[in-house]
């Protein structure tokens, strides 16, 4: 059975290694750039902002997922599921909230210069989210004993996946009272398009593979514990 | 159901004769909200025309770091003389526990503000003890306090908790945060009933989603 998941992986990620050599070569040097309004050259970063949001969004709704299930039925596995989800999410939320604004700097101009941040919903709500995440990783490591530190977790999971929507209407809403920067409109050209559903493959198969891989990391991990503890040391 | 509710109110009624003898939610939280507000003054220098712009923001951080304070005294007394566990350990469910604790805090934090309004409002010049900013005030702390509630029980039984608890509960409050703040300044610039009704609507949906979300995942938190 070991076996068996070791050579399903390996392939996978050969598969996604050359996914993302591909990806970054349309990125790079196949897609034309786009109009100077969407940045230029700089909008090639949306091909992983995108998909990078997408994953964090994905993988906080596993932790709503994984955080239910674990309270309900008390299987160490939904806890597993739960936290390794929360930790790469906070890495791609990472990766959002860095590449966002290295493109606003050149796509949102502001008396003509860039920004970096602009309080808009979407960018308020992702650091909120950010924030949220992280104070779920951190009750889990000041909580002490395990099975405590994976309750609390769990309820931070929750009532902080509820939250997420309720913080974006509150600054949709609160932003609405002040000028937004433009954000592009209308649909993408096909060859836009079609590097877009690339680097999206690319970066959702690496998603689930680091989730899959963090996954058994911990099982193994919990197992030397396990082991430790029983021979007494 | 009666039963249920005998059990908040003896909650309720443990916390109020507590707080009776020894004050030490109100004093301490009134005297840090006060606090805020002179050093903000310093950080500010808010003039005539600017203190109108600023005031709502600074009453309502006063409010949320002050109300931080407040909530992780009402779980840390509790912990401290094993009260907590008596508490656990007694026939009530978690939820008239939840409950009782969220009736208590709401009744002190509400005080504080009640008391700290007139005292800003002589310090920053405003007329802030107005109906309608009570109105918000009452309603925004029922919020703050569902969600503080559940997260200080938490918070307490952590290795730093003083710290927890605000790293737990600012994230969560942003969109009650908002809320009150506009609607505070819409009170203060005179606006219409009609301008507030969205900010309101929404500060009483996050107080419902919250007491209710909150009361369910309470028994997660106090197991044993």
């Amino acid at each position: 059975m070991k076996h068996q998941y070791l050579h399903w992986s390996t392939a996978l990620v050969a598969v996604d290694f050359a996914l993302i050599v591909f990806a970054l070569y349309l990125v790079f040097m196949w897609v034309p750039s786009a109009q100077e309004e969407a940045g230029g050259i700089a909008q090639r970063i949306f091909y992983f902002h995108v998909p990078s949001a997408f994953a964090a969004f994905l993988s906080f709704f596993l932790v709503f997922l994984g955080s239910i299930l674990y309270l309900w039925k008390r299987d160490w596995k939904w806890d597993r599921l739960a936290v390794s989800a929360a930790e790469i999410g906070v890495v791609f939320t990472s990766l959002v909230l860095i590449t966002g604004p290295i493109w606003a700097k050149t796509a949102w101009l502001k008396d003509k210069t860039g920004i970096w941040w602009e309080w808009d919903p979407r960018l308020t709500t992702t650091l909120v989210m950010f924030f949220i995440y992280i104070a779920y990783l951190l009750i889990r490591n000041y909580a002490g004993e395990r099975a405590q530190g994976a309750r609390f977790a769990a309820v931070v999971g929750i009532v902080g996946f509820l939250d997420v929507p309720i913080v974006f209407m509150a600054i949709r809403w609160w932003r609405t009272l002040h000028p937004e920067p433009v954000l592009e409109s209308g649909g993408l050209p096909p060859s836009m398009l079609f590097t877009l559903v690339t680097s999206f493959t690319a970066v959702l198969l690496f998603f689930i593979l680091l989730t899959w891989a963090r996954v058994g990391l911990r099982r193994a991990q919990e197992d030397v514990e396990e082991l430790r503890e029983r021979i007494g040391r | 159901m009666r039963e249920f509710f005998r059990q908040v109110l003896n909650i309720l009624w443990k916390d109020l004769i507590s707080e009776w003898h020894t004050k030490d939610f109100v004093t301490p939280v009134l005297v840090f909200a006060l606090l805020v507000i002179i050093i903000f003054n310093f950080a500010f220098q808010p003039d005539g025309e600017s203190i109108g712009l600023v005031a709502p923001g600074v009453l309502w951080v006063a409010f949320t770091f002050a109300g931080v304070l407040g909530l992780n005294r009402s779980f840390a007394r509790e912990k401290e003389r094993g009260c907590l566990d008596g508490l656990m350990l007694g026939p009530v469910s978690r939820e008239a526990i939840y409950l009782g604790k969220v009736l208590g805090s709401f009744m002190f934090m509400f005080l504080v503000e009640l008391i700290s309004m007139p005292i800003f409002s002589i310090f920053l010049n405003l007329p802030l003890l107005m109906p309608r900013l009570v109105l918000v005030a009452f309603l925004a702390t029922i919020g703050f306090v569902a969600v503080g509630t559940l997260f200080a029980a938490m918070a307490v039984h952590t290795r730093a908790r003083e710290v927890m608890l605000p790293i737990l509960f600012f994230p969560i409050v942003v969109p009650l945060l908002i809320a009150a703040v506009e609607s505070t300044s819409l009170v203060m610039a005179g606006a219409s009933w009609q301008s507030m009704a969205s900010w309101l609507q929404m500060i009483i949906a996050f107080d419902i989603i919250f007491l209710v979300v909150s009361a369910l995942s309470f028994e997660f938190v106090l197991e044993q």
